[in-house]
């Protein structure tokens, strides 16, 4: 291993990691938009509304991202829907992990049990009540598990923003593959930036969740 | 059809030659779940064991399935090991490698995670009934384990189903580059057609994933979590 070459493809690969960053969490708080909205129209029965949401959230949970992004960039332009390679990046995230994110919220808001609503109403709460005090701590509790999940899943999908020609670190790495064939360099630093990317998150997310477990009920 | 772009999947051989790319996509995700499940059901097995090191390795392992993005796992077994150990490894090998790495510890971590949570009462209350150590794990433990294991492992399955998208990355000639070179040879007689064919990719991708995800969706409320 040359660490003189690693030391010279440093700024490369940080500026690919802002990059990386920088659409990884704007996507990811549009994701968490979309599936608090989506979860809502589907814990609430809203008509209409509700079948739509279902279609999308089957629909984008079982296709892949990479090919959700290939016809968001390359598709959509032939109808005049043109959008920037960093637009259709966020955008792309926040559409694929909207739907998985709607998925762990309502399972979250569902699984808080009857019981639990039924005596809340038999102590005269009003609905508002009811939501902020019973149920949102249960359900955000319960739903913090996979939310963590998919924070770390939809991170970890960021890599495929190479193919759609964002300078992300998956496109920094091959790109430096290609020219100067230090491959083993190049990937040592491609594991070691996911790592500080992901890490973090991971132990972050474990704290929590063990933090967050006293809120429910029964533990 | 013209507008759409779907015609050109009727031009020639385009739309064989898009199901050969599926199949090719189809063949890795088979071939790499078939082998790891006996590999997962083994890893699991391990990582429930009471020794402190065996336990410290599953876990490390566990963490490096779960936090290295797929793409990454490719790229180091694609590029890195040929430089690393001089052997020339096949894109769809290497890719084949990754899958069969990733779903090891993925599915063992469900296999932990369904024995550990069979309440410690079913072993004293079976062995309170008078069964032998065999009788209490084939009628009682097993039974349990594998309604909580099967739902979670199927969704699994579409998880790897998916992710063979990204070997188009490593230059596996499957569905996703099929449909580019389709694109690319028609670019000047049916513009339209990035639309056709990406569209038709990501329907054949929900046909084949939704009813795997419904029937695990199904068989997880058939079985319940308790």
């Amino acid at each position: 291993m040359d660490f003189g070459v690693m030391l010279e493809y440093l700024p490369l690969y940080t500026q690919a990691m802002v990059l990386t960053l920088r659409i990884g969490w704007l996507g990811i708080i549009g994701s968490i938009v979309i599936g608090l909205i989506v979860a809502c129209i589907v814990h609430f029965r809203i008509p209409v509304l509700r079948q739509l949401s279902s279609v999308y959230v089957e629909f984008f949970r079982n296709t892949p991202l990479l090919i959700q992004l290939f016809f968001i960039y390359f598709a959509l332009p032939r109808f005049g829907l043109s959008i920037s390679a960093e637009m259709c990046g966020i955008v792309g995230l926040a559409l694929h992990g909207g739907a998985y994110m709607a998925e762990s919220f309502r399972s979250g808001l569902e699984s808080v049990e009857k019981i639990q609503t039924e005596s809340a109403m038999s102590l005269g709460m009003t609905n508002m009540q009811l939501m902020r005090h019973i149920v949102l701590p249960q359900a955000v509790a319960l739903a913090m598990p996979s939310f963590v999940a998919n924070i770390i899943f939809l991170l970890k999908e960021t890599s495929v923003f190479s193919a759609i020609s964002l300078l992300d670190l998956m496109f920094v790495a091959k790109d430096l593959i290609g020219l100067y064939y230090n491959t083993t360099e190049c990937l040592v630093m491609l594991v070691i930036f996911y790592l500080i990317i992901l890490l973090p998150v991971s132990i972050l997310g474990t704290v929590l969740e063990r933090r967050l477990r006293y809120g429910t009920f029964g533990a | 059809m013209e507008l759409l772009g779907l015609d050109v999947l009727f031009m020639g051989s385009n739309a064989m030659r898009l199901l050969g790319g599926l199949w090719v996509a189809a063949r890795i995700s088979l071939l790499s779940i078939l082998i790891s499940i006996p590999l997962g059901l083994l890893f699991g097995v391990l990582m429930t064991s009471k020794n402190v090191i065996v336990r410290a390795l599953c876990r490390f392992y566990l963490e490096v399935v779960r936090i290295m993005p797929q793409l990454v796992l490719l790229f180091i077994v694609f590029f890195g090991a040929t430089r690393a150990l001089g052997v020339n490894i096949s894109a769809e090998l290497s890719s084949i490698i990754v899958f069969v790495f990733w779903g090891t510890g993925e599915l063992g971590d469900l296999v932990r995670g369904a024995l550990t949570s069979i309440p410690k009462h079913q072993y004293e209350s079976a062995e309170a009934l008078g069964m032998s150590k065999k009788q209490v794990y084939l009628r009682i433990i097993i039974p349990q384990a594998i309604r909580r294991l099967i739902p979670n492992s199927i969704s699994l399955a579409t998880r790897m189903v998916k992710t063979t998208s990204l070997v188009l990355m490593i230059g596996v000639v499957e569905m996703m580059k099929v449909g580019q070179q389709i694109i690319e040879a028609t670019r000047m007689t049916s513009p339209n057609a990035v639309f056709g064919v990406y569209g038709t990719i990501l329907l054949l991708y929900f046909i084949i994933c939704w009813p795997i995800s419904m029937l695990a969706g199904r068989l997880e409320k058939k079985w319940g979590t308790n």
